[in-house]
């Protein structure tokens, strides 16, 4: 009987990034996984089971805590180590606050955010981390469009778009000098929708915070934003009770929701394969400033 | 890399329509989600400068339903910021600041949509000759190519190049897109010329299969809906074309071959026996029970389990990522081999191989680099370059020095541990390899393997 050997476009995706992330454990000697709750790094976890398991991953998961996360995210994030079994390193914003690393932004916009590179920098330094997987994804943003799977960052831990290696077939080049490190991004050409259909597919749990659920928001700069205890509100803004979910899951001083009713999957994918808008113009605060906001932070050493 | 002189000529003054967005939003299709078992496409744009392949993307993007309304706003302000008289929709594709400036595309940017039928990837690469290298990057990972075309100009030396690269990488199916046809008064005959014109020169390319399309970027004709300016075209459209170009078969079936990335030993109380070699199934089909052979020890045993994440498999074919087990205790590590007994790849110290350039440093004879093959890293020197190929002309310089960053040419390898490889004709996997210049760790040169002499 002939069979027509096909796979599909999810299977397909799987099978690089799994791919990706075994060359990775190859090429480099101390890399970390950058866990931040979210679905991304979420599914990127399922992928390094698919990569390594039955054996234990031949790296840590390293959480950037800005100190503003949802509790909901903490929460889910700790269970999910425990299920795992893998080692966490928690490096914190408000230790390299109090470390004078860096100052906090003020006023009722202050957001960590752009604090965090600093703090990632330094862990990745005092742990001698020589690659940090990210799950970043080139459909996020035009910047990363360009950006490569094996992304090279200089001792300071910057990237420098109008010089990067060619990268060609699945021939990684994860080669580094001493103090360099890598960024990798096995999601690199996955979409916001194939993430929600692969979750589907693989039945993966997610934080709440992905479904439509009652909260408590305000509205600024025509985004939804949850009241939270880090953020100031501005004259005429005032908090009222939403249905909401949200679409990415940073800060909460930054991650905007957007209302919804999906409160399944399901509905979930029907409503990002149905949107208009893209993720981050959506919900987040932080590349709404500049033409080229996303850029400048990823040159500094942004995820 | 990109000073003033790499700056295309100034742009004609046929801009985009003003109310282009407007005709395309009227023209977007219904919400489409794709199907979970839709295949992945990934196929390569190239062109000349003002071809309209940034309006061809824009368009495939838009009437798929993939530029969203904060993009097209934010278009919409840069342009009106810059002074553009009108919406400049190559800017959707466009991303780095540099070349935001400069107005062209210089590296090779990746783009998504999506029909329910398939997912595309898009390697958007620029056609200048000094960024051959850019598209020979993006080639690689293509399984189809599309050349745009002007119809006013037909096969400029520019689109020679480009239907070569293809076919040198290998891309088994092109697409010339030929573009501006209203410019042309959609002329049948214009297209058959340039059509006829192709079809000679590509007579002398190795590519399997080839196809024509009269389109117009700007109003859309042929790109999504068929277009009434041209009841003489009878073939699909581009989007059908993309949707349904058979793929299955460009993948190599036929040899078994598993380089070996990674061995997986838990070490654990629960799994103290575990042992199983991991890695992306780079031609044939393997199966339980399949006798293999190890390379390059030569030994041989079964395949007794293929599994992902212990769920077991009957199969693993291209690009299958798996974990195999094996019947005995070999002695096999990462940068082995398995394959059939009667169906083994090359094993040799001494490469042929036709190689693009990719560094600011040329590429002497005698000059010392790492390789990259498959999961195997090694090093090689360059005994000999046989000639440098001129890529618009097809013309063989024997008497080339070097290679300079984006020549192609022709070279031989020493290697110093012998690499397991087919001809890369054969399979573009097992028959590709890059080399690095370990001062500075750059990528320096992409390689194709050819069968021995
Ligand atoms: N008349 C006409 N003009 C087109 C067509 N496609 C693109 N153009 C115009 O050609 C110019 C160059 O297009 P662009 O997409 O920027 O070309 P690129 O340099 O290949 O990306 C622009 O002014 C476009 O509006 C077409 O099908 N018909």
């Amino acid at each position: 009987m002939m069979r027509s050997y096909c796979r599909s476009h999810l299977r397909t995706l799987e099978d690089e990034a799994v791919h990706i992330l075994r060359e990775l454990a190859a090429e480099r000697e101390r890399p970390c996984l950058l866990f931040s709750g979210g679905k991304d790094s979420i599914v990127l976890l399922r992928l390094a089971e698919k990569a390594f398991r039955p054996a234990r991953f031949p790296f840590p998961l390293l959480h950037v805590d800005t100190g503003h996360n949802f509790p909901e995210t903490l929460e889910y994030r700790d269970r999910r180590v425990a299920e795992l079994g893998e080692r966490l390193v928690v490096a914190s914003v408000q230790d390299s606050i109090d470390k004078g690393r860096v100052t906090e932004e003020t006023g009722p916009r202050a957001s960590r955010n752009r604090l965090q590179t600093t703090t990632l920098l330094d862990a990745i330094e005092d742990q001698q981390f020589d690659a940090a997987i990210g799950g970043a994804r080139r459909d996020e943003e035009r910047a990363r469009a360009k950006e490569r799977i094996f992304s090279h960052r200089d001792e300071f831990g910057q990237w420098d778009p109008k010089n990067q290696r060619p990268e060609l077939w699945a021939l990684y080049n994860g080669r580094v000098r001493r103090g360099e490190h890598m960024r990798v991004f096995p999601l690199s050409n996955w979409t916001e929708l194939d993430v929600w259909q692969y979750i589907a597919l693989e039945d993966i749990p997610l934080p709440a915070l992905y479904f439509a659920h009652q909260r408590e928001v305000f509205e600024r700069d025509g985004m939804l934003y949850a009241s939270n205890p880090h953020i100031k509100l501005l004259p005429g803004e005032r908090i009222r009770t939403e249905v909401v979910r949200f679409r990415t899951i940073g800060d909460m001083t930054c991650t905007g929701a957007v209302a919804s009713d999906a409160r399944t999957l399901e509905a979930v994918i029907a409503e990002v394969a149905a949107a208009r808008i893209t993720e981050r113009g959506a919900t987040r605060a932080d590349d709404r400033f500049t033409e080229a906001a996303m850029e400048d932070r990823k040159r500094e050493g942004y995820f | 890399m990109s000073d003033a002189s790499d700056r295309p000529p100034e742009r004609p003054n046929d801009r985009l329509d003003e109310r282009l967005s407007e005709r395309l939003a009227a023209s977007r299709r219904p919400v489409v989600g794709v199907a979970d078992d839709a295949e992945l496409l990934r196929f390569s744009t190239a062109g000349s400068v003002d071809d309209g392949k940034s309006t061809l993307i824009g368009r495939l993007l838009y009437d798929t339903k993939t530029v969203f309304e904060d993009q097209v706003r934010h278009v919409e302000d840069v342009s009106r910021r810059r002074g553009d008289e009108r919406v400049n929709l190559a800017l959707l594709t466009d991303g780095l600041r540099a070349e935001r400036e400069q107005g062209i595309t210089i590296d090779v940017a990746y783009r998504y949509f999506a029909t329910r039928k398939r997912k595309f990837v898009i390697a958007d690469t620029p056609g200048h000759i000094q960024y051959t290298r850019n598209m020979v990057t993006g080639a690689s990972t293509a399984s189809l190519a599309i050349i745009l075309v002007d119809a006013r100009h037909g096969m400029v030396e520019q689109s020679r190049r480009h239907a070569f690269i293809a076919s040198l990488l290998r891309i088994p199916h092109l697409v010339f897109a030929v573009n501006k046809m209203d410019l042309v008064d959609w002329s049948e005959t214009r297209f058959e010329e340039i059509e006829d014109e192709f079809r000679n020169f590509a007579a002398r390319l190795d590519v399997q299969d080839i196809a024509f399309i009269p389109i117009s970027a700007l109003t859309g004709a042929n790109v999504v809906e068929h277009s009434r300016d041209t009841p003489w075209y009878h073939g699909p459209t581009l989007l059908y074309h993309l949707e349904t170009v058979h793929i299955a078969s460009d993948r190599n079936l036929i040899d078994v071959r598993f380089p070996v990335q990674r061995v997986i030993r838990p070490e654990s109380a629960e799994f103290p026996d575990y042992r199983g070699y991991a890695g992306q199934v780079a031609g044939g089909v393997l199966r339980p029970g399949d006798e293999i052979v190890a390379l390059p020890s030569g030994l041989s045993t079964r395949i007794t389990r293929i599994e992902q994440l212990g769920q077991d498999l009957d199969a693993a074919f291209p690009p299958m990522s798996v974990t195999v087990h094996l019947a005995d205790d070999l002695d096999v590590s990462r940068g082995d081999l398995l394959c059939r007994p009667n169906n083994q790849p090359i094993v040799g110290q001494d490469l042929d191989a036709m190689v693009c350039w990719m560094s600011e440093r040329p590429l002497a004879a005698r000059g010392r680099y790492a390789i990259k093959h498959t999961t195997r890293w090694g090093r090689a020197v360059v005994t000999d370059l046989l000639y440098r190929l001129d890529v618009n002309t097809g013309h063989r310089d024997e008497a080339a020095p070097e290679l300079k960053l984006n020549d192609l040419g022709r070279i031989r390898l020493r290697t110093t541990t012998p690499i397991l490889y087919d001809p890369y004709r054969r399979n573009r996997m097992t028959g590709s390899f890059i080399l690095v210049d370990e001062a500075n760790n750059t990528t320096v040169a992409a390689g194709m393997l050819l069968a021995p002499e």
